[in-house]
């Protein structure tokens, strides 16, 4: 109501952030620029008539919706809630019957069904309490609230039977509270001519103002997926920008035919590692990454095509570092000495025990017979995997190309 | 040596194009196909021996293809061709009943060496099906008692050297064994892929709706 009456003024949300108890003060002040306190002195002043500030107080908790930042307050749920209503219960059982001892005030006629209500009240609330937020949060433009976002409808179906019931157990306490009331003044027969009158007012209110709630509840809903869906739009625009986009102009401008075929494929890679979820290439912390990305790497340095295929994936541990430093060594020297041919890179990780094979269909070369200075075989991939434990093995043929094989075991022994 | 005729179903033009003059100097192209539909109907008409399948197509994709082609009683032999990299839908078209998985940055004449293998009763393995029939097939099997939910080590050992990026006949060579057997051996892995009933393969036919 308070948006039609106001349109386009600021909505009017309750704080929980600065609230003592559900924010509806501090909501108010916040809306109309009062003090805090002064608001909060009028609910108190309005208490002392007859209570009306108790019920105006309920009443706006339940019907301001909650202003941002009400994530931030954990309300609880399931058990905990439970325990809330019976502490709030028996808190203001306890109070009651201070006030009884003292002798002021109120007959037993009050105090049950007060208790009832009280216990009953803080159920339904609490249960209430967390779909209420949902529309706030979207509000917050930021990549976490909305992932929190996109995560709410997948609750699971146990919790939301939960709170179901909860608010069963609420609704019939606070009900079994007005009987017991209107029981002990005998004014039960009274009361079902107001329950007439009561029903009748709300149904007419119902009639009147239910097609304005469900237009309001529609458009929010839709407001909140068109503001998720356009997010999404952006953040993967915003990605194709960046990569496909500046590699397509980066092909146009480029007349060498090497150059855009290795563009091409690394754009491909990290296309691929971005759709499948993986983590981009420099901060690869599993072997599949890790091996992904060094061939990427070679692949745009010597032009040449690297294929990779893993079996099984493990944490990079030092020794993993190692197999994935002659790894690159091994393919760097296929893509240079290959004769152009395709790299075929094949790992497999098992038990903890680790194979690369990296192969190429060059014209090969003899292991034996290899100049002291190349130090490239020798020490970055025979010498490496020999001070981490494993070995390598070179086969090379002029038939068959070159096959690099590494092998690390389950335990190396050093 | 035999020419397979061949249909080429992708919901990319271009690719369709692409594919088919690179193909048509070595084999006889009967079709293209863009849709779901229009592939089922040009199997039903052309009577292709070989169908080159796109795994990702729109209405159903290459899975779909084979299913509604069954229903007709049309089983021409699938090749799969795709850009996918995900395990899960190149197995799923496998198990559905093609005879190979290739990807689409495949040399032509590859390409057309595969299709010709497809057709004479080979299952047609790339270094990443390798790959993946290797993972899907890691660790003990759930069940000893089924030899068919686990590799034989011999089966293992040729499919490591695909996925090594090697050809059937240096594997035979390699291993002294005839390319015969190797064929063999592949097949057999392809047979298995296709009827083991290994919980990570039915998770993946689950998925995509495959375990009727």
């Amino acid at each position: 109501m308070t948006a039609d009456s106001h349109p386009g003024a600021q909505a009017l949300r309750r704080d929980p952030t600065d609230g003592w108890l559900g924010g509806v003060c501090a909501g108010i002040a916040l809306r109309y620029g009062v003090d805090r306190a002064l608001v909060r002195l009028a609910f108190v002043v309005a208490t002392t008539a007859g209570g009306l500030g108790v019920a105006l107080y309920a009443l706006g908790w339940l019907v301001i919706p909650a202003g941002p930042g009400a994530g931030r307050r954990r309300l609880p749920t399931g058990r905990g809630a439970v325990e809330v209503a019976l502490g709030t219960g028996l808190l203001l059982l306890s109070v009651l019957l201070t006030f009884r001892a003292l002798g002021i005030w109120f007959s037993d006629a009050i105090v049950w069904p007060l208790v009832l209500i009280a216990s009953g009240g803080a159920l339904i609330w609490r249960g209430s309490g967390s779909p209420a937020t949902a529309p706030a949060q979207a509000e917050a433009p930021t990549a976490a609230l909305l992932k929190k976002e996109t995560e709410q409808p997948r609750r699971e179906p146990g919790r939301t039977a939960a709170a179901i019931s909860r608010t069963g157990i609420g609704i019939a306490l606070v009900v079994a509270a007005g009987f017991a009331f209107l029981q002990a003044t005998g004014a039960l027969s009274a009361a079902r001519d107001v329950l007439l009158a009561v029903i009748a007012v709300v149904v007419v209110l119902g009639v009147i103002f239910a097609p304005w709630v469900l237009r309001l509840v529609r458009s929010l809903t839709a407001e909140r997926s068109e503001r998720i869906r356009s997010q999404e739009r952006a953040e993967v625009a915003a990605h194709l920008h960046d990569s496909v986009l500046q590699t397509l102009a980066l092909v146009q401008r480029s007349d060498d035919p090497q150059e855009v075929a290795a563009l091409a494929r690394r754009q491909e890679r990290e296309l691929r590692a971005w759709l499948s979820g993986r983590p981009p290439a420099g901060q690869a912390a599993r072997l599949a990454a890790a091996l992904e990305a060094a061939a990427a790497d070679v692949e745009e340095r010597h032009g040449v095509p690297v294929e990779v295929v893993v079996v099984g994936d493990r944490n990079l541990d030092a020794n993993a570092e190692a197999v994935v430093a002659a790894t690159r060594e091994a393919m760097t020297n296929a893509a240079k000495f290959g004769g152009g041919s395709p790299v075929d890179v094949y790992a497999e990780s098992d038990d903890g025990q680790l194979h690369v094979f990296v192969r190429d269909r060059g014209p090969g070369f003899d292991p034996d017979a290899l100049p002291a200075d190349r130090r490239g075989v020798r020490e970055s991939i025979v010498g490496r995997m020999r001070r981490h434990g494993g070995r390598a093995q070179i086969t090379s043929s002029p038939a068959s190309g070159t096959e690099v094989e590494l092998e690390l075991p389950a335990r190396p022994d050093r | 040596m035999s020419s397979p005729r061949v249909l080429i179903v992708d919901d990319h033009q271009l690719f369709r194009s692409g594919v088919r003059s690179e193909l048509e100097r070595h084999l006889e192209i009967t079709g293209e196909a863009g849709t779901v539909e229009q592939a089922v109907a040009a199997i039903a008409e052309d009577n292709p021996e070989v169908v080159l399948l796109d795994v990702h197509m729109p209405g159903g994709g290459g899975v779909e293809v084979i299913r509604l082609a069954a229903e007709r009683e049309l089983r021409p032999c699938y090749l799969a061709l795709s850009v996918s990299d995900a395990a899960e839908d190149v197995i799923a078209v496998i198990r559905a009943g093609a005879r190979g998985y290739v990807t689409k940055n495949i040399a032509p004449e590859e390409l057309a060496d595969a299709v010709r293998r497809v057709h004479d009763g080979d299952a047609v393995f790339s270094p990443r099906l390798a790959g993946f029939v290797l993972d899907a097939f890691a660790g003990p099997a759930p069940d000893p008692e089924t030899e068919l939910d686990a590799l034989t080590p011999r089966e293992r050992e040729i499919i490591q050297h695909i996925a090594r990026g090697y050809m059937y006949k240096e594997i035979a060579l390699r291993l002294e064994i005839s390319p015969k057997t190797v064929e063999a051996h592949v097949s057999s892995v392809l047979r298995k892929l296709q009827l083991s009933s290994r919980h990570e393969l039915t998770r993946w036919a689950a998925d995509r709706g495959l375990d009727r």
